[in-house]
Protein backbone atom coordinates (compact mmCIF):
# COMPACT_ATOMS: atom_id res chain seq x y z
CA UNK A 1 0.00 0.00 0.00
CA UNK A 2 1.11 3.58 -0.75
CA UNK A 3 1.46 6.08 2.20
CA UNK A 4 0.27 8.98 0.00
CA UNK A 5 -1.11 9.61 -3.23
CA UNK A 6 -1.66 13.10 -4.93
CA UNK A 7 -3.43 12.27 -8.31
CA UNK A 8 -3.07 15.81 -10.20
CA UNK A 9 -4.61 18.32 -7.67
CA UNK A 10 -5.29 21.98 -8.21
CA UNK A 11 -5.32 24.43 -5.58
CA UNK A 12 -5.89 28.02 -5.39
CA UNK A 13 -7.17 30.60 -2.40
CA UNK A 14 -10.24 32.21 -3.20
CA UNK A 15 -10.03 34.82 -5.92
CA UNK A 16 -6.05 34.45 -6.29
CA UNK A 17 -3.61 32.34 -8.65
CA UNK A 18 -3.19 28.92 -8.32
CA UNK A 19 -0.83 27.90 -5.71
CA UNK A 20 -0.82 24.26 -6.94
CA UNK A 21 -0.78 23.65 -10.60
CA UNK A 22 -1.51 20.08 -11.10
CA UNK A 23 0.51 18.15 -9.01
CA UNK A 24 0.67 13.95 -8.99
CA UNK A 25 2.76 12.36 -6.65
CA UNK A 26 3.11 9.02 -5.14
CA UNK A 27 5.10 8.26 -1.76
CA UNK A 28 5.62 4.63 -0.74
CA UNK A 29 5.66 3.14 3.01
CA UNK A 30 8.53 3.88 4.76
CA UNK A 31 10.00 6.11 2.16
CA UNK A 32 11.76 9.24 3.40
CA UNK A 33 11.19 11.83 0.76
CA UNK A 34 12.75 15.33 0.53
CA UNK A 35 10.77 18.53 -0.73
CA UNK A 36 12.87 21.17 -2.11
CA UNK A 37 12.48 24.67 -4.19
CA UNK A 38 11.99 28.28 -3.71
CA UNK A 39 9.68 30.29 -1.29
CA UNK A 40 6.13 30.26 -2.74
CA UNK A 41 6.53 26.94 -5.28
CA UNK A 42 4.24 25.98 -3.39
CA UNK A 43 5.47 23.17 -0.86
CA UNK A 44 3.85 23.91 2.19
CA UNK A 45 0.74 24.35 0.17
CA UNK A 46 1.15 20.52 -0.88
CA UNK A 47 2.00 19.28 2.69
CA UNK A 48 -1.40 20.74 4.25
CA UNK A 49 -3.78 18.68 1.91
CA UNK A 50 -2.06 15.21 3.34
CA UNK A 51 -3.65 16.20 6.48
CA UNK A 52 -6.76 18.04 5.30
CA UNK A 53 -5.72 21.45 6.58
CA UNK A 54 -6.57 22.20 2.78
CA UNK A 55 -8.96 20.53 0.34
CA UNK A 56 -7.98 20.42 -3.26
CA UNK A 57 -10.29 22.57 -5.98
CA UNK A 58 -9.94 19.41 -7.98
CA UNK A 59 -7.93 16.21 -7.67
CA UNK A 60 -7.31 13.39 -5.72
CA UNK A 61 -5.84 12.89 -2.25
CA UNK A 62 -5.30 9.01 -0.72
CA UNK A 63 -3.55 8.48 2.60
CA UNK A 64 -2.95 4.79 3.48
CA UNK A 65 -5.04 3.92 0.74
CA UNK A 66 -8.49 5.76 1.79
CA UNK A 67 -9.59 9.31 -0.35
CA UNK A 68 -9.14 11.92 2.01
CA UNK A 69 -11.79 13.69 1.40
CA UNK A 70 -13.95 11.41 3.90
CA UNK A 71 -11.78 12.35 6.59
CA UNK A 72 -11.90 15.24 9.10
CA UNK A 73 -8.73 17.14 9.78
CA UNK A 74 -9.29 15.01 13.42
CA UNK A 75 -8.93 11.72 11.91
CA UNK A 76 -6.21 12.23 9.56
CA UNK A 77 -4.22 13.89 12.00
CA UNK A 78 -4.07 10.75 13.42
CA UNK A 79 -2.34 9.31 10.38
CA UNK A 80 -0.20 12.48 9.37
CA UNK A 81 1.42 14.04 11.90
CA UNK A 82 2.75 17.62 11.11
CA UNK A 83 5.50 19.45 12.57
CA UNK A 84 5.80 23.06 11.71
CA UNK A 85 8.45 25.55 11.75
CA UNK A 86 7.98 27.54 14.44
CA UNK A 87 7.34 25.13 17.76
CA UNK A 88 5.97 28.10 19.89
CA UNK A 89 2.96 28.09 17.71
CA UNK A 90 2.38 24.65 18.49
CA UNK A 91 2.88 24.94 22.46
CA UNK A 92 0.35 25.74 25.34
CA UNK A 93 0.22 23.96 28.10
CA UNK A 94 1.99 23.95 31.33
CA UNK A 95 4.21 21.13 31.89
CA UNK A 96 6.20 19.44 28.89
CA UNK A 97 4.46 16.42 30.01
CA UNK A 98 0.69 17.52 29.59
CA UNK A 99 1.69 19.25 26.43
CA UNK A 100 2.36 15.85 24.96
CA UNK A 101 -0.27 13.98 26.74
CA UNK A 102 -2.72 16.42 24.87
CA UNK A 103 -3.12 14.30 21.69
CA UNK A 104 -3.05 11.35 23.39
CA UNK A 105 -6.12 11.92 25.94
CA UNK A 106 -8.42 13.30 22.99
CA UNK A 107 -7.58 9.08 21.66
CA UNK A 108 -9.62 8.72 24.72
CA UNK A 109 -6.43 6.08 25.44
CA UNK A 110 -6.50 5.14 29.45
CA UNK A 111 -4.37 7.00 32.31
CA UNK A 112 -1.66 4.30 32.50
CA UNK A 113 -1.55 4.16 28.47
CA UNK A 114 -1.11 7.46 27.78
CA UNK A 115 1.50 7.80 30.47
CA UNK A 116 3.14 4.79 29.17
CA UNK A 117 3.04 6.93 25.53
CA UNK A 118 4.25 9.85 26.75
CA UNK A 119 7.40 8.64 28.70
CA UNK A 120 8.53 6.58 25.73
CA UNK A 121 8.11 9.32 23.86
CA UNK A 122 9.88 11.90 26.11
CA UNK A 123 12.71 9.30 26.52
CA UNK A 124 12.93 9.22 22.72
CA UNK A 125 12.93 12.88 22.62
CA UNK A 126 15.77 13.47 25.46
CA UNK A 127 13.06 15.72 27.30
CA UNK A 128 12.53 13.15 30.09
CA UNK A 129 14.16 15.32 32.81
CA UNK A 130 11.85 18.19 32.07
CA UNK A 131 8.55 16.58 32.41
CA UNK A 132 7.07 18.94 34.85
CA UNK A 133 8.92 21.85 33.50
CA UNK A 134 6.65 25.07 31.85
CA UNK A 135 7.40 24.29 28.21
CA UNK A 136 8.21 28.39 27.43
CA UNK A 137 11.27 27.75 29.42
CA UNK A 138 12.73 25.53 27.38
CA UNK A 139 15.64 26.60 24.48
CA UNK A 140 14.80 26.79 21.02
CA UNK A 141 16.15 23.22 20.02
CA UNK A 142 14.02 21.66 23.42
CA UNK A 143 11.03 23.36 22.07
CA UNK A 144 11.28 21.66 18.68
CA UNK A 145 11.78 18.28 20.33
CA UNK A 146 8.74 18.77 22.78
CA UNK A 147 6.89 19.72 19.52
CA UNK A 148 8.47 16.64 17.88
CA UNK A 149 7.59 14.40 20.76
CA UNK A 150 3.41 15.99 20.69
CA UNK A 151 3.41 14.91 16.95
CA UNK A 152 4.88 11.54 17.46
CA UNK A 153 3.11 10.22 20.65
CA UNK A 154 0.28 10.02 18.36
CA UNK A 155 2.39 7.47 16.32
CA UNK A 156 1.19 8.76 12.95
CA UNK A 157 2.36 6.68 9.89
CA UNK A 158 3.40 9.24 8.10
CA UNK A 159 5.25 12.74 9.24
CA UNK A 160 5.24 15.69 7.83
CA UNK A 161 8.35 17.76 9.04
CA UNK A 162 7.98 21.64 7.23
CA UNK A 163 11.81 22.80 7.63
CA UNK A 164 11.96 21.64 11.01
CA UNK A 165 15.39 23.30 11.11
CA UNK A 166 15.24 27.04 10.43
CA UNK A 167 17.06 29.31 13.19
CA UNK A 168 18.14 25.81 15.06
CA UNK A 169 22.21 25.57 15.62
CA UNK A 170 24.05 22.44 14.42
CA UNK A 171 23.26 20.83 18.48
CA UNK A 172 20.09 21.15 18.10
CA UNK A 173 19.47 20.27 14.38
CA UNK A 174 21.54 16.74 14.87
CA UNK A 175 19.27 15.89 17.77
CA UNK A 176 16.41 16.38 15.96
CA UNK A 177 17.41 14.42 13.34
CA UNK A 178 18.64 11.65 15.19
CA UNK A 179 14.85 11.35 16.70
CA UNK A 180 13.22 12.02 12.82
CA UNK A 181 15.83 8.66 11.45
CA UNK A 182 14.41 7.14 14.44
CA UNK A 183 11.28 6.91 13.62
CA UNK A 184 11.79 5.97 10.37
CA UNK A 185 13.78 2.82 11.51
CA UNK A 186 10.06 2.64 12.97
CA UNK A 187 8.56 2.48 9.38
CA UNK A 188 7.28 6.19 9.62
CA UNK A 189 7.17 7.53 6.42
CA UNK A 190 8.77 10.63 6.31
CA UNK A 191 8.37 13.82 3.99
CA UNK A 192 10.45 16.71 4.93
CA UNK A 193 10.49 20.31 3.70
CA UNK A 194 13.96 21.69 3.53
CA UNK A 195 15.89 24.19 2.09
CA UNK A 196 19.12 22.74 3.25
CA UNK A 197 20.57 20.87 0.45
CA UNK A 198 23.13 18.89 2.95
CA UNK A 199 20.37 17.17 5.17
CA UNK A 200 18.55 16.13 1.60
CA UNK A 201 21.86 14.38 0.66
CA UNK A 202 22.27 12.98 4.04
CA UNK A 203 19.11 11.64 4.74
CA UNK A 204 16.86 11.01 2.01
CA UNK A 205 15.97 8.44 -0.40
CA UNK A 206 14.39 10.55 -2.76
CA UNK A 207 13.66 14.02 -3.65
CA UNK A 208 11.61 15.93 -5.15
CA UNK A 209 11.84 19.59 -6.96
CA UNK A 210 8.96 21.67 -6.89
CA UNK A 211 8.63 24.99 -9.05
CA UNK A 212 5.95 27.61 -9.57
CA UNK A 213 3.22 25.07 -8.19
CA UNK A 214 4.17 21.86 -10.25
CA UNK A 215 6.97 19.26 -9.79
CA UNK A 216 9.61 19.62 -11.70
CA UNK A 217 12.13 16.82 -10.64
CA UNK A 218 12.24 13.64 -9.34
CA UNK A 219 14.98 11.12 -8.64
CA UNK A 220 17.81 10.23 -5.65
CA UNK A 221 20.04 13.01 -4.62
CA UNK A 222 22.25 12.07 -7.08
CA UNK A 223 20.39 12.27 -9.94
CA UNK A 224 18.81 15.16 -9.10
CA UNK A 225 21.84 17.51 -7.70
CA UNK A 226 23.71 16.11 -11.11
CA UNK A 227 20.99 17.75 -13.00
CA UNK A 228 22.56 21.17 -13.37
CA UNK A 229 19.52 22.56 -15.81
CA UNK A 230 16.71 21.16 -13.54
CA UNK A 231 18.88 23.22 -10.50
CA UNK A 232 18.99 26.01 -12.68
CA UNK A 233 15.17 26.30 -13.19
CA UNK A 234 14.69 25.80 -9.43
CA UNK A 235 17.41 27.91 -8.32
CA UNK A 236 19.34 25.39 -6.51
CA UNK A 237 22.51 25.16 -5.27
CA UNK A 238 24.14 21.72 -5.88
CA UNK A 239 25.73 20.98 -2.74
CA UNK A 240 29.78 21.18 -2.66
CA UNK A 241 30.44 17.71 -3.12
CA UNK A 242 28.38 16.92 -5.79
CA UNK A 243 30.09 19.95 -7.93
CA UNK A 244 33.76 18.82 -7.07
CA UNK A 245 33.03 14.90 -8.06
CA UNK A 246 31.71 16.73 -11.72
CA UNK A 247 35.00 18.66 -11.58
CA UNK A 248 37.01 15.94 -10.73
CA UNK A 249 35.20 14.09 -13.97
CA UNK A 250 34.76 11.49 -11.34
CA UNK A 251 31.31 9.68 -11.13
CA UNK A 252 28.87 12.53 -9.10
CA UNK A 253 28.48 11.91 -5.74
CA UNK A 254 26.93 13.98 -2.76
CA UNK A 255 28.49 12.50 -0.04
CA UNK A 256 31.56 13.37 1.59
CA UNK A 257 32.52 9.09 2.18
CA UNK A 258 31.83 8.30 -1.40
CA UNK A 259 33.98 10.82 -2.98
CA UNK A 260 36.57 10.11 -0.54
CA UNK A 261 36.35 6.35 -1.52
CA UNK A 262 36.10 7.30 -5.20
CA UNK A 263 38.89 9.94 -5.35
CA UNK A 264 41.11 7.39 -3.47
CA UNK A 265 40.15 5.01 -6.24
CA UNK A 266 41.31 7.18 -8.53
CA UNK A 267 44.38 7.93 -7.04
CA UNK B 1 39.28 48.80 15.63
CA UNK B 2 38.21 46.23 18.25
CA UNK B 3 40.29 45.35 21.35
CA UNK B 4 38.41 43.45 24.07
CA UNK B 5 39.83 42.84 27.55
CA UNK B 6 39.29 40.27 30.10
CA UNK B 7 35.50 40.84 29.38
CA UNK B 8 33.36 39.03 32.11
CA UNK B 9 29.62 39.49 31.91
CA UNK B 10 26.85 38.32 34.16
CA UNK B 11 23.05 39.13 33.70
CA UNK B 12 20.91 39.59 36.44
CA UNK B 13 18.51 36.84 36.09
CA UNK B 14 20.98 34.33 35.67
CA UNK B 15 23.03 32.91 38.06
CA UNK B 16 26.30 31.73 35.90
CA UNK B 17 28.54 34.04 33.60
CA UNK B 18 27.51 34.25 30.18
CA UNK B 19 30.86 35.55 28.97
CA UNK B 20 33.97 34.25 31.49
CA UNK B 21 37.23 36.33 30.23
CA UNK B 22 37.00 37.35 26.30
CA UNK B 23 40.30 38.79 25.17
CA UNK B 24 39.91 39.58 21.17
CA UNK B 25 41.12 42.19 18.50
CA UNK B 26 39.99 43.04 15.44
CA UNK B 27 41.50 45.38 12.84
CA UNK B 28 40.52 47.81 11.28
CA UNK B 29 38.74 46.39 7.51
CA UNK B 30 38.76 42.80 8.76
CA UNK B 31 35.71 40.69 8.53
CA UNK B 32 35.83 38.64 11.69
CA UNK B 33 33.00 35.16 11.91
CA UNK B 34 31.96 34.20 15.16
CA UNK B 35 30.89 30.79 15.81
CA UNK B 36 29.17 28.68 18.14
CA UNK B 37 26.57 26.58 20.14
CA UNK B 38 23.50 27.99 21.33
CA UNK B 39 24.33 29.67 24.59
CA UNK B 40 28.01 30.00 24.10
CA UNK B 41 27.76 33.91 24.35
CA UNK B 42 28.12 35.18 20.76
CA UNK B 43 24.45 37.58 20.71
CA UNK B 44 25.65 38.81 24.29
CA UNK B 45 29.73 39.75 22.83
CA UNK B 46 27.94 41.53 20.37
CA UNK B 47 25.83 43.39 22.41
CA UNK B 48 29.23 44.73 24.09
CA UNK B 49 30.40 45.96 21.11
CA UNK B 50 27.99 49.33 20.57
CA UNK B 51 27.85 50.10 24.49
CA UNK B 52 24.65 48.50 24.89
CA UNK B 53 26.54 45.91 27.48
CA UNK B 54 26.52 47.54 30.09
CA UNK B 55 24.44 50.57 29.23
CA UNK B 56 21.58 49.53 28.88
CA UNK B 57 21.35 46.03 29.98
CA UNK B 58 22.80 46.30 33.23
CA UNK B 59 24.62 43.06 34.94
CA UNK B 60 27.66 42.38 36.29
CA UNK B 61 30.10 43.57 33.47
CA UNK B 62 34.54 43.83 34.08
CA UNK B 63 37.10 44.26 31.22
CA UNK B 64 36.94 46.64 29.10
CA UNK B 65 35.63 47.30 25.32
CA UNK B 66 37.04 49.58 23.57
CA UNK B 67 35.77 50.69 20.45
CA UNK B 68 37.72 52.99 17.44
CA UNK B 69 40.07 54.13 20.62
CA UNK B 70 36.76 54.70 23.41
CA UNK B 71 36.16 52.84 26.29
CA UNK B 72 32.12 51.56 26.54
CA UNK B 73 32.12 52.07 29.91
CA UNK B 74 32.61 55.88 29.55
CA UNK B 75 30.43 56.97 26.97
CA UNK B 76 26.26 57.08 25.98
CA UNK B 77 25.53 54.04 23.57
CA UNK B 78 24.17 56.88 21.59
CA UNK B 79 27.89 57.60 20.70
CA UNK B 80 28.57 54.35 19.12
CA UNK B 81 25.46 54.60 16.91
CA UNK B 82 27.32 56.75 14.57
CA UNK B 83 30.13 54.14 14.67
CA UNK B 84 28.53 50.57 15.04
CA UNK B 85 25.15 49.31 12.75
CA UNK B 86 23.66 46.67 14.44
CA UNK B 87 21.81 43.83 12.82
CA UNK B 88 19.49 41.11 14.17
CA UNK B 89 18.44 37.82 13.04
CA UNK B 90 14.80 39.03 12.42
CA UNK B 91 14.97 42.11 9.61
CA UNK B 92 11.35 42.91 10.88
CA UNK B 93 11.68 43.43 14.42
CA UNK B 94 14.09 46.58 12.91
CA UNK B 95 11.66 47.98 9.94
CA UNK B 96 8.94 50.04 11.06
CA UNK B 97 8.73 53.25 8.50
CA UNK B 98 5.85 53.38 5.31
CA UNK B 99 8.01 53.75 2.94
CA UNK B 100 11.58 52.33 2.34
CA UNK B 101 13.23 55.98 1.74
CA UNK B 102 11.61 56.91 4.83
CA UNK B 103 13.32 53.87 7.21
CA UNK B 104 16.21 54.83 5.71
CA UNK B 105 16.33 58.94 6.55
CA UNK B 106 15.14 58.37 10.06
CA UNK B 107 18.59 57.54 11.25
CA UNK B 108 20.70 60.23 9.81
CA UNK B 109 17.74 62.93 10.49
CA UNK B 110 17.38 61.79 14.06
CA UNK B 111 21.04 63.24 13.71
CA UNK B 112 20.14 66.44 12.16
CA UNK B 113 22.37 65.71 9.36
CA UNK B 114 21.64 68.32 6.03
CA UNK B 115 18.65 67.15 3.69
CA UNK B 116 21.05 67.18 0.56
CA UNK B 117 23.96 64.82 2.39
CA UNK B 118 20.65 62.80 3.81
CA UNK B 119 19.38 62.24 0.17
CA UNK B 120 22.99 60.99 -0.92
CA UNK B 121 23.33 58.84 1.97
CA UNK B 122 20.18 56.88 1.01
CA UNK B 123 21.24 57.03 -2.85
CA UNK B 124 24.36 55.55 -1.74
CA UNK B 125 22.89 52.86 0.96
CA UNK B 126 20.07 51.51 -1.76
CA UNK B 127 23.04 51.24 -4.83
CA UNK B 128 25.13 48.75 -2.27
CA UNK B 129 22.50 46.58 -1.67
CA UNK B 130 20.97 46.95 -4.90
CA UNK B 131 17.43 48.15 -4.19
CA UNK B 132 16.95 51.78 -6.09
CA UNK B 133 14.06 50.54 -7.37
CA UNK B 134 12.47 50.10 -4.10
CA UNK B 135 12.48 53.44 -2.73
CA UNK B 136 9.12 54.37 -2.42
CA UNK B 137 8.12 50.67 -1.70
CA UNK B 138 6.27 49.58 1.43
CA UNK B 139 8.62 47.29 3.80
CA UNK B 140 6.42 44.99 5.01
CA UNK B 141 5.70 44.01 0.69
CA UNK B 142 9.52 43.09 0.04
CA UNK B 143 10.43 39.40 0.68
CA UNK B 144 12.61 38.38 3.61
CA UNK B 145 16.45 39.10 1.87
CA UNK B 146 14.76 42.06 0.64
CA UNK B 147 13.80 43.02 3.95
CA UNK B 148 16.59 42.26 5.62
CA UNK B 149 18.80 44.68 2.70
CA UNK B 150 17.20 47.59 4.00
CA UNK B 151 17.91 46.78 7.45
CA UNK B 152 21.30 47.04 6.52
CA UNK B 153 21.04 49.98 3.93
CA UNK B 154 19.37 51.96 6.98
CA UNK B 155 22.26 51.41 9.16
CA UNK B 156 24.61 52.25 6.52
CA UNK B 157 22.95 55.39 6.21
CA UNK B 158 24.36 56.86 9.80
CA UNK B 159 28.02 56.10 7.95
CA UNK B 160 29.20 53.11 10.47
CA UNK B 161 33.07 52.46 10.77
CA UNK B 162 31.35 48.85 12.15
CA UNK B 163 28.91 46.34 10.73
CA UNK B 164 27.81 43.85 13.52
CA UNK B 165 25.57 41.11 11.94
CA UNK B 166 23.93 38.15 14.56
CA UNK B 167 22.98 35.54 12.54
CA UNK B 168 21.45 38.19 9.94
CA UNK B 169 20.14 35.39 7.30
CA UNK B 170 19.03 32.40 9.56
CA UNK B 171 15.25 32.78 9.01
CA UNK B 172 15.74 33.24 4.93
CA UNK B 173 15.64 31.02 1.90
CA UNK B 174 18.35 30.10 -0.32
CA UNK B 175 17.96 33.02 -2.42
CA UNK B 176 17.63 35.75 0.27
CA UNK B 177 20.73 34.28 1.94
CA UNK B 178 23.07 34.88 -0.99
CA UNK B 179 21.86 38.33 -1.37
CA UNK B 180 22.60 39.35 2.05
CA UNK B 181 25.71 37.66 1.97
CA UNK B 182 27.06 39.33 -1.10
CA UNK B 183 26.03 42.61 0.09
CA UNK B 184 28.46 41.70 3.09
CA UNK B 185 31.53 40.60 0.88
CA UNK B 186 30.63 44.13 -0.92
CA UNK B 187 30.83 46.05 2.09
CA UNK B 188 34.09 44.22 3.15
CA UNK B 189 35.86 44.43 -0.24
CA UNK B 190 34.76 47.70 -1.58
CA UNK B 191 33.97 49.75 1.00
CA UNK B 192 36.95 48.62 3.44
CA UNK B 193 34.29 47.96 6.34
CA UNK B 194 34.76 46.16 9.46
CA UNK B 195 32.15 43.44 9.87
CA UNK B 196 31.57 41.10 12.88
CA UNK B 197 29.26 38.49 11.63
CA UNK B 198 27.21 35.70 13.60
CA UNK B 199 26.83 32.91 11.24
CA UNK B 200 26.47 29.14 12.34
CA UNK B 201 27.13 28.11 8.57
CA UNK B 202 30.72 27.01 7.73
CA UNK B 203 30.19 27.55 4.12
CA UNK B 204 29.51 31.37 3.97
CA UNK B 205 32.29 31.99 6.58
CA UNK B 206 34.69 29.62 4.86
CA UNK B 207 34.28 32.09 2.01
CA UNK B 208 33.70 35.65 3.31
CA UNK B 209 35.82 36.20 6.32
CA UNK B 210 39.69 36.70 7.04
CA UNK B 211 39.20 35.66 10.92
CA UNK B 212 37.23 32.92 12.20
CA UNK B 213 36.18 32.98 16.38
CA UNK B 214 35.00 29.76 17.92
CA UNK B 215 33.49 30.29 21.15
CA UNK B 216 32.43 27.75 23.68
CA UNK B 217 31.06 28.18 27.47
CA UNK B 218 31.66 32.15 27.61
CA UNK B 219 34.98 32.23 25.87
CA UNK B 220 36.68 32.20 22.66
CA UNK B 221 37.96 28.34 21.98
CA UNK B 222 40.08 28.95 18.61
CA UNK B 223 40.59 31.69 16.21
CA UNK B 224 42.94 32.11 13.59
CA UNK B 225 41.91 32.32 9.57
CA UNK B 226 39.36 29.95 7.84
CA UNK B 227 42.09 27.65 7.17
CA UNK B 228 43.47 27.24 10.63
CA UNK B 229 40.61 27.01 12.50
CA UNK B 230 38.69 24.54 10.03
CA UNK B 231 41.74 22.15 9.96
CA UNK B 232 40.62 21.38 13.82
CA UNK B 233 37.72 19.23 12.94
CA UNK B 234 38.04 17.40 15.89
CA UNK B 235 37.73 19.78 18.01
CA UNK B 236 35.07 21.53 15.73
CA UNK B 237 32.90 18.13 15.72
CA UNK B 238 32.70 17.95 19.55
CA UNK B 239 31.04 21.64 19.46
CA UNK B 240 28.55 20.32 17.34
CA UNK B 241 30.61 22.46 14.46
CA UNK B 242 30.64 20.81 10.66
CA UNK B 243 33.46 22.41 8.55
CA UNK B 244 32.20 22.87 4.99
CA UNK B 245 31.77 19.31 3.05
CA UNK B 246 34.83 20.31 0.77
CA UNK B 247 37.15 21.32 3.99
CA UNK B 248 36.15 17.97 5.44
CA UNK B 249 36.60 15.96 2.05
CA UNK B 250 39.99 17.55 1.94
CA UNK B 251 40.69 16.94 5.84
CA UNK B 252 40.32 13.03 5.33
CA UNK B 253 42.55 13.34 1.92
CA UNK B 254 45.37 15.19 3.84
CA UNK B 255 44.96 12.84 6.89
CA UNK B 256 45.33 9.70 4.49
CA UNK B 257 48.80 11.91 2.82
CA UNK B 258 47.14 12.13 -0.49
CA UNK B 259 47.35 15.96 -0.61
CA UNK B 260 49.10 18.82 1.17
CA UNK B 261 46.60 21.12 2.16
CA UNK B 262 42.37 21.41 3.33
CA UNK B 263 40.35 23.45 1.14
CA UNK B 264 37.82 26.50 2.02
CA UNK B 265 35.82 26.26 -1.39
CA UNK B 266 35.41 23.69 -4.21
CA UNK B 267 37.88 26.26 -6.28
CA UNK B 268 40.71 25.79 -4.03
CA UNK B 269 40.15 21.80 -3.89
CA UNK B 270 40.29 21.47 -7.61
CA UNK B 271 43.66 23.48 -7.48
CA UNK B 272 45.15 20.97 -4.79
CA UNK B 273 44.34 18.27 -7.92
CA UNK B 274 46.20 20.26 -10.73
Amino acid sequence: MKAIEIDDIHFAYPESDEILNGVSLDVKKGEFVSLVGQNGSGKTTLAKHFNGLLRPNKGKVIILGEDSKNFSIAELSRKVGHLFQNPENQIFEETVFSEVAFGPKNLGLSEVEIKERVDRVLKITRLSKYRDTHPLSLSGGEKQRLALASVSVMEPQILVLDEPTTGLDLLSIQGILDIVKELHNRNVTVFLITHDMGLVSELSERVVVMERGQIIGDGTPREIFANDELLTRASLEPPQIMKFSKMLGLNPEVKVDALYKRIVEAL
Amino acid sequence: MIEIRDLHFKYHSQTDEVLKGVNLKIKKGEFVSIIGPSGCGKSTLCLTLNGIIPKTISGQFSGDVIVDGMNTKEYEVSEFSKKVGMILQNPESQLFAMTVEEELAFGPENLAVPREEIEDRISWALSIVNMENKRDEFPGNLSGGQKQRIAIAASLTMMPEILVLDEPTSQLDPIGKREVFSVLQQLHKEEKMTIVLVEHRTEPIAELSDKVVVMDNGAIVLQGSPRVVFEKVPILRELGIMVPDISYLTYLLKEGGYVKDIALTVEEARRLFI
